[in-house]
């Protein structure tokens, strides 16, 4: 293409040449602009990734502390259970460390060395087998929040004493431990097997991932349907007048309406009006649905669409109804691209936040829900309340918790791709 | 109980689609001519009793809470005499959640008794609607099979119950938008008569904070949607000046000068920018942009806040980026092959060509793409209820702190809610000024993307 233009500069002669690399060196700006333009946005993304990665891998390890633990008979009986002095006896074998630690204050601050959910951890124990009572056990507990950092390298050690959660005595015991060698980091199987908690070494996405879950599913219950139905009437059924226009122009129109109206529409209608429960799943997946319908309605029209006027003309020939035709096969040859629109729509619903804010799935819930009607939190509000958080685990967490939604969107992506170019026919 | 019903309406379809399909064949089987296939037969059945039942169970579950909650307060008309709304409210609460099993404290006597009541009156309902459900059923299924003959028009019926069925789908879209402009209209009414229509839309003082109870000392409350607007206003700007440019000049290399390859692996990159969710991007800020920005603006001697209005409108900028990037790819492909070669032809380079012919060409599909930019960013929530302020200011320093009309509604609206007091009306009216600007840039941008079209198709 360039030679094009080149051709006609050598024949003007010198001044024209000088133009003619102007304007040469014009097209090469604009090319340099866009190329930045490209890798600018490239850029942005890489740090968003590379940001969220760095500090989200270490949320995916958790410190614990390997302890040998005498299970006191006189602190833990078999008729008190599942009560009992749980914490006394972890102190007490920490304590085995560290015979100089004395008094009440110093007892504590060496007790905070274990996540509060280690006693809990014990009883579970204890409770599920009492015939270890007596006995000297090994269990296996995550520290604190606090010691979680320091293991991982997030507390800066040389900063000033009180410019720290830790003091140089506690950074010592803990020193102590990992000589020891009864400090490990395995993985993190609890931020996907627990549920939200105050104390970040505990918190976990379960209740997240199952509340999501149902919102999706009921979403997908109620959109599909409602955006194929609505579909193919207006793509195939629906006589051109007033009226399917004021519908198409309404979808249209839906589609851009920002989410956090549709959050409003659901706590004045679905809360305020049918009076249906806070911050459940059921009421957060009808908000998703009606915000992921016109997605399908569009994705479905264009599917069917896609399929050639012949298909029609030939089942309409042999003597098909024209129900018979759609349902028989117009609908069945554009399922791929429904299916792709589908999938797409739900990706969408799955990362969608505001309106799940205003219905109350931001709440505090520290178990997973069991059926739609329980409440719970999902998967980005999850995000939003971690994110909100002044404990400094929670900062890897979150990271974490995208890493994890962005996983899921991924794959439904890449099934929503895959689909597209192993069943799209070209006609 | 309801998982029943639904189990059985299912079951008894099924069986209606069976017994109908068997019957009509052992006629076709006896030598008589079908007018439908034996399959529509069945299927007129399994819709006759599906469809109206399943809209009775619906209509059951709507209105079975507040009817038992009109039985129970009726049963406790002495007890509750002379108390006010709220209270009645909460006795009840508590009286289900004793019936839910959860006791707190030592309720009296009388509101175990309600509560026992309240189970049984939710197990009767239960019962009943199982019975009302399989009663309603079973007629159908009598009524349907009786209809199977020869002549019976079977596949008409269901016809026309799938055709009315997919306009009640269509109409679904038409509910939604009157549902929105109704609930919000309602809200906003409500609160226009606690709060007037000048103070709000001229006010210049956005302190929604009003006393909780009587004797508290707080401000009184103002509420001038002007400081807030201009808030959202001041983060679309920075947006703006970042996805513009980038994303046009991205779309003009990747429209005329990338090579095919090029393409082909940075169009799909852009579509992942863009299906990034916006709670991800609203962290983003918290990690990496605002830090950063506060740094280099302490290294040359500015002071920026610490959720800057630049942080949160930067990011949205990004998000915005692969949004105008496609509008305006698509704007530029529409423009006919012949401008292009008429334009080369007369000696042009190819960027002469782009700047002098073909953007201009594509201005109007441009300029609607940038105006849903602008009507997205201006409804976007996360980004900046998670990186903006909270407190109002008539500002435009895009260095200092502002709040926009999304991080006022879910900040209004987040935790437990009553209908009736002007702070959470007012979101509802911030709510309703939203829909209206987004709508008309919307309806606006969409007539200037679709008539250009219609010039060049």
């Amino acid at each position: 293409m360039t030679d094009i233009s080149t051709t006609p500069s050598s024949s003007i002669g010198s001044a024209g040449s000088a133009l003619m690399k102007k304007r040469n060196r014009r097209q090469t700006a604009l090319q340099g602009l866009g190329l930045a333009a490209i890798s600018f946005a490239a850029l942005m993304l890489f740090i968003l990734i590379a940001s969220l990665v760095s500090s989200g891998y270490k949320a995916f390890t958790q410190t614990h502390i390997q302890l040998e633990v005498f299970v006191d008979p006189e602190e833990i009986s078999v008729e008190r259970l599942p009560r009992g002095g749980f914490d006394d006896v972890l102190l007490a074998s920490l304590q085995d460390y560290f015979p100089d630690v004395e008094g009440r204050a110093d007892l504590r601050k060496l007790e905070s060395i274990l996540s509060n959910g280690a006693q809990f951890r014990l009883r579970d124990r204890v409770v599920e087998n009492p015939d270890i009572i007596g006995q000297t056990i090994t269990v296996k507990v995550p520290t604190s929040d606090d010691y979680d950092q320091l293991a991982k390298g997030l507390v800066n050690r040389e900063s000033p004493e009180d410019q720290r959660k830790l003091a140089n005595r506690q950074i010592g015991w803990f020193e102590t431990l990992e000589e020891a060698g009864v400090i490990t980091q395995p993985i993190n199987w609890a931020l996907i097997t627990n549920a939200d908690s105050r104390f970040p070494e505990l918190a976990g996405l379960k209740g997240a991932l199952v509340g999501s879950f149902w919102a999706l599913l009921v979403c997908f219950l109620i959109s599909f349907p409602l955006g194929i139905g609505s579909a193919i009437y207006l793509e195939e059924f629906a006589p051109k007048n007033k009226w399917s226009d004021l519908i198409e122009v309404n979808i249209n129109n839906l589609a851009a309406v920002p989410s956090i109206v549709f959050g409003l529409l659901a706590l004045a209608v679905f809360l305020g009006w049918f009076g249906m429960p806070r911050s459940a799943p059921l009421v957060g997946g009808m908000t998703l649905a009606l915000m992921t319908m016109p997605t399908i309605i569009i994705a479905t029209r264009a599917a069917l669409k896609a399929v050639p006027p012949s298909i029609r003309e030939a089942a309409l020939g042999v003597g098909a109804s024209k129900h018979q035709v759609v349902f028989g096969h117009v609908l069945p040859l554009a399922m791929p691209g429904v299916l792709t629109g589908t999938i797409i729509g739900l990706a969408q619903a799955l990362g969608e936040t505001a309106p799940l804010l205003l219905i109350g799935m931001n709440a505090f819930i520290t178990s997973a829900p069991d059926t739609p009607l329980d409440s719970a939190t999902a998967l980005p509000t999850q995000i939003f309340i971690w994110a909100d958080s002044p404990e400094r685990g929670f900062v890897s967490r979150t990271s974490a918790a995208i890493l994890v939604l962005l996983t899921f969107l991924v794959t439904m992506n890449a099934v929503a791709i895959y689909l597209r170019s192993k069943f799209e026919r070209k006609w | 109980m309801t998982t029943a019903a639904f189990l059985c309406l299912l079951i008894l379809s099924v069986v209606g689609y069976v017994w109908n399909r068997q019957a009509a064949s052992a006629i076709r089987n006896d030598g008589a001519r079908l007018h439908s296939l034996t399959g529509f037969h069945g299927f007129y059945s399994f819709l006759m009793i599906l469809v109206p039942v399943i809209v009775l169970i619906l209509t059951w579950l709507a209105l079975e809470g507040p009817v038992i909650d009109m039985i129970l307060k009726s049963g406790l008309s002495d007890r509750l005499q002379g108390l006010g709304t709220g209270e009645v409210q909460l006795i009840v609460a508590e009286i289900k959640s004793i019936a839910g099993g959860s006791v707190f404290g030592t309720p009296e006597p009388w509101k175990f008794e309600a509560a026992d009541r309240f189970a049984e009156l939710n197990k009767r309902s239960g019962q009943l609607l199982l019975i009302v459900v399989l009663a309603f059923s079973m007629t159908i299924l009598v009524l349907s099979r009786r209809k199977v003959t020869a002549e019976f028009r079977a596949r008409h019926g269901v016809e026309r119950i799938v055709s009315g069925l997919m306009i009640f789908c269509s109409i679904v879209a038409i509910l939604v938008t009157i549902g929105i402009i109704s609930s919000l209209m309602f809200e906003t009414i409500r609160f226009f008569g606690k709060v007037s229509v000048s103070e709000f839309l001229f006010g210049t003082n956005w302190e929604p904070q009003i006393p909780l109870r009587e004797d508290q000392v707080a401000a009184e409350g103002a509420f001038g949607w002007l400081p807030v607007m201009l808030g959202t206003l001041v983060i679309t700007t920075v947006a703006l000046f970042l996805a513009v440019p980038v994303g046009l000049m991205s779309a003009i290399y990747l429209n005329e000068f990338a090579p095919k390859r090029f393409r082909s692996i940075a169009k799909p990159f852009l579509e992942i920018l863009a299906g990034v969710p916006t709670v991800v991007y609203g962290f983003f800020p918290i990690l990496v942009v605002a830090p950063a920005l506060r740094s280099f603006g302490q290294a040359i001697g500015l002071d920026v806040a610490p959720n800057t209005a630049l942080a949160a409108g930067s990011v949205m900028g990004i998000m915005l980026i692969p949004f105008i990037s496609s509008f305006a790819d698509d704007a530029l492909s529409a423009v006919p092959q012949s401008l292009r070669d008429g334009a080369l032809g007369l000696g042009a380079t190819r960027a002469e060509m782009m700047t002098n012919v073909l953007f201009p060409a594509a201005i109007p599909g441009i300029v609607g793409g940038v105006l849903l930019a602008v009507s997205r960013a201006i409804g976007e929530t996360m980004i900046v209820v998670m990186a903006a302020g909270l407190i109002a200011k008539m500002t435009i320093n895009p260095l200092d702190s502002v709040t926009t009309v999304t991080v006022q509604i879910v900040t209004l609206l987040i935790g437990d809610t009553s209908f009736d007091n002007p702070k959470t009306l007012a979101a509802f009216a911030l709510g309703m000024m939203l829909f209206i600007v987004t709508l008309v840039i919307n309806i606006f941008a969409l007539r200037i993307v679709r008539k250009y079209r219609e010039v060049y198709d």
